[in-house]
């Protein structure tokens, strides 16, 4: 169909790409030097032909635009940090995105069309890198507010059946390996929105749903209180998560495979 | 006067006794019976695989639901139509039917009481497989698990959610009828065509398509913007700036076995049905259906862009924005001539979703990103970022500018203003 566009439009088309190669993406030197454009640009080409790096940063580059340069979010923004995460967390929520148990778009699309073996091979690259983390934000909360979050998280409050955060996701926060994540290092908004969805029943686990449990037993003044503490907090300097699982979770989690050997 | 408003009457209701008399008659059944003499396995085995080349369980499972229970919506411009159960569930699947019912779903687009079905179950298409698959693909789903599950009500508006709008609908654009093969061409062919005519289903996105829903039939194949999920499904004819002209057969057979090829790699609604039925398929089948592809004729030139000085001039402008921001975000892999480094990044000179007329996929390919499907052939596909929060529209429109108008590409502008209604459309 395009006979006629064809005889016209390159020929247009191409001349305007040498112009604004030659303005912008070479420097003056090269129209200084007597080396003709067409030998560089055959330079250029070649270069181009070859294949790109057989690695997996260079397969999820993608994920960098959101997640920071090599998944190391900075906390300004909404997007979370996943670098160093443990790799079953990151493949239980890659998952979740797939099968529609967590909810964000771009995630879905992303890596709506992609198999387990990959999202796991995903998942174990970014649990690989352990990189600084950026300082804590500044929450401005009332001390009081701060000292409730502290409660909650240490100690739990057992007359409305809360458990401590400690108890699973790690004595210094840092997650719990395989799949638990760790909540400090996070920026406050991602952690309030988390505990929000998880409330209003819009992030889900793999059955049963522990936190979704305990997000409902919360109420608003609790995950204010959460949150500010958490997302106050300096990562400590050994940052990698826990060894293994609580002996005996509180609650039955779907997501976390039980140790071998306990209950 | 009087009698001339009774004559007007009489011949309205002639008129309106007239259509209901063709619409039955064109729903009357030529039922052809089931020929079982085919082994009961190697049946299923063979159903099992049609399913995938069918696609059916996209449509009929929920996103994280079980396999075959329907439920996942389907919109269209009249309204949300909601699969059905495909289980063998007795009570809210597919238990007390049989094959001859199924064929009648499949083949007349009619449910087991009758009830006349909406054509987003595809049985324009459908209707084209023989018998034998129609038996086939039901003895398969009589081995899937029962899922108690009920069918959701349609949600259509008035008056779409009718049965004679439906026959009417009908009596347009559906005439039930089996895949003639075609004698002069060879088997390859003709069993390409059965598969992109019937199972395939593929103009049910690559043709465009009328007011009311209908194909176009005398532009099959053609290319069209899909109703609601805002893509722009390509041309598939031979037309050689937008279609598959300038494309090899293996180019072809590459992409839709494995999502990624020396041309271009699918994104969008494409990249799921690459990932859950195509890249299944046997190599003889996704050959025959380059093959038939390949024939598919020349369409018509579209009109070229041809701007004014002062359009020119603007252009000029907006293209050395975009070739500042194509150096700095996409260079590095499509490169710097938009050779890319195909099959991992795909070439951009001479790509046809860039040398087409409607701008809609590149836009959306900048501002959502993606990743090819994850297939057998190519498990571990490269991703490009999602732009969406680094360029604002006027960026986005100048960076498509750029790659639409470069290296031999000339489709002409794009406006922030089209950038714009694409940033909330759902991403699938």
């Amino acid at each position: 169909m395009m006979s006629n566009e064809r005889k016209h439009a390159p020929a247009r088309g191409a001349v305007y790409a040498r112009c604004t190669r030659r303005a912008l993406a070479f420097p003056a030197t090269c129209l200084l030097l007597v080396a003709l454009v067409a030998s560089s640009a055959q330079c250029a080409m070649a270069a181009e032909l070859s294949a790109p790096p057989d690695t997996m940063a260079q397969r999820v580059a993608a994920c960098m635009v959101c997640h920071g340069k090599e998944g190391r979010a900075g906390n300004d923004g909404y997007h979370p940090r996943i670098a160093g995460k443990p790799e079953g967390y990151l493949y239980n929520q890659l998952v979740n995105f797939r099968e529609g148990r967590r909810h964000n778009a771009a995630m879905a699309y992303l890596i709506g069309n992609l198999p387990d073996t990959y999202l796991r091979e995903i998942a174990a690259y970014f649990a690989a890198l352990h990189l600084p983390y950026p300082p804590p934000q500044s929450v401005a909360v009332p001390p009081a507010t701060l000292a409730h979050g502290r409660e909650l998280i240490t100690q739990g409050d057992q007359s409305r059946d809360i458990p401590p955060c400690v108890a699973c996701h790690g004595k210094t926060l840092t997650g719990t390996q395989p799949a638990i994540p760790g909540l400090i290092g996070l920026p406050r908004v991602y952690l309030y929105a988390q505990l929000s969805s998880w409330k209003n029943g819009s992030r889900h686990a793999a059955a049963p749903d522990c936190m979704a449990k305990i997000a409902g037993r919360l109420n608003w003044e609790d995950v204010d209180a959460v949150t500010a503490y958490l997302a106050s907090q300096p990562v400590p300097a050994d940052s990698a998560p826990a060894a293994s699982n609580p002996v005996k979770p509180p609650l039955e989690c779907g997501s976390v495979p039980a140790r071998e050997g306990k209950p | 006067m009087k009698k001339a408003i009774l004559l007007l009457f009489v011949g309205i209701a002639m008129f309106l006794g007239g259509m209901a008399g063709y619409v039955y008659l064109l729903e009357q059944e030529n039922e052809q019976t089931g020929m079982t003499n085919e082994d009961a396995n190697i049946q299923v085995i063979r159903g099992k695989y049609l399913a995938l080349a069918g696609n059916c369980a996209a449509c009929h499972t929920l996103r994280g639901g079980a396999a075959y229970a329907g439920g996942r919506a389907v919109e269209t411009p009249f309204g949300r139509v909601y699969s059905s159960n495909l289980t063998a569930d007795a009570k809210t699947g597919l238990g007390n039917w049989n094959a001859d019912d199924f064929w009648r779903a499949m083949h007349h687009g009619k449910s087991k009481d009758g009830r006349l079905l909406y054509p987003a179950f595809p049985y324009p298409n459908y209707t084209r497989i023989t018998r034998a698959d129609s038996d086939a693909l039901f003895a398969y789903l009589k081995t899937v698990p029962a899922v108690e599950q009920p069918n959701r009500e349609h949600e259509l508006r008035f008056p779409y959610d009718s049965q004679v709008m439906l026959a009417l609908w009908r009596t347009l654009y559906f005439r039930p009828g089996t895949f003639q093969p075609q004698a002069g061409k060879s088997a390859e062919w003709n069993r390409g065509a059965y598969l992109v005519q019937g199972l395939g289903h593929c103009n049910a996105c690559h043709t465009s398509r009328d007011p009311l829903g209908g194909a176009n039939t005398h532009e099959d194949l053609d290319g069209g913007m899909m109703a609601m999920s805002s893509w722009y499904a390509p041309s598939l004819t031979a037309s050689s700036g937008t279609g598959l002209g300038k494309w090899q057969k293996q180019d072809i057979v590459d992409l839709l076995k494995t999502g990624v090829s020396q041309r271009g790699a699918v994104f969008g609604p494409m990249a799921e049905v690459v990932y859950r039925s195509l890249q299944h398929l046997t190599d003889s089948d996704v050959q025959a259906i380059a093959e038939y592809l390949k024939s598919l004729p020349r369409s018509e030139p579209i009109a070229q862009f041809n701007p004014s000085l002062e359009g020119r001039q603007e252009m000029y402008r907006v293209m050395e924005q975009g070739a500042k921001l194509y150096k700095k975000h996409c260079a590095d892999c499509h490169g710097e001539n938009g050779n890319g480094k195909a099959p991992a990044y795909p070439p951009l000179a001479g790509n046809h979703t860039l040398t087409m007329r409607s701008a809609v996929n590149p836009i959306r390919m900048v501002l959502n990103g993606g990743f090819p499907p994850g297939t057998a052939g190519n498990p571990r596909p490269y991703g490009m970022p999602p732009f969406r929060s680094v360029l604002n529209d006027d960026e986005v429109a100048a960076v498509v500018t750029y790659i639409r108008n470069s290296w031999g590409n000339f489709a002409g502008p794009v406006r922030a203003n089209e950038v714009d209604r694409f940033r909330s459309a759902p991403v699938n």
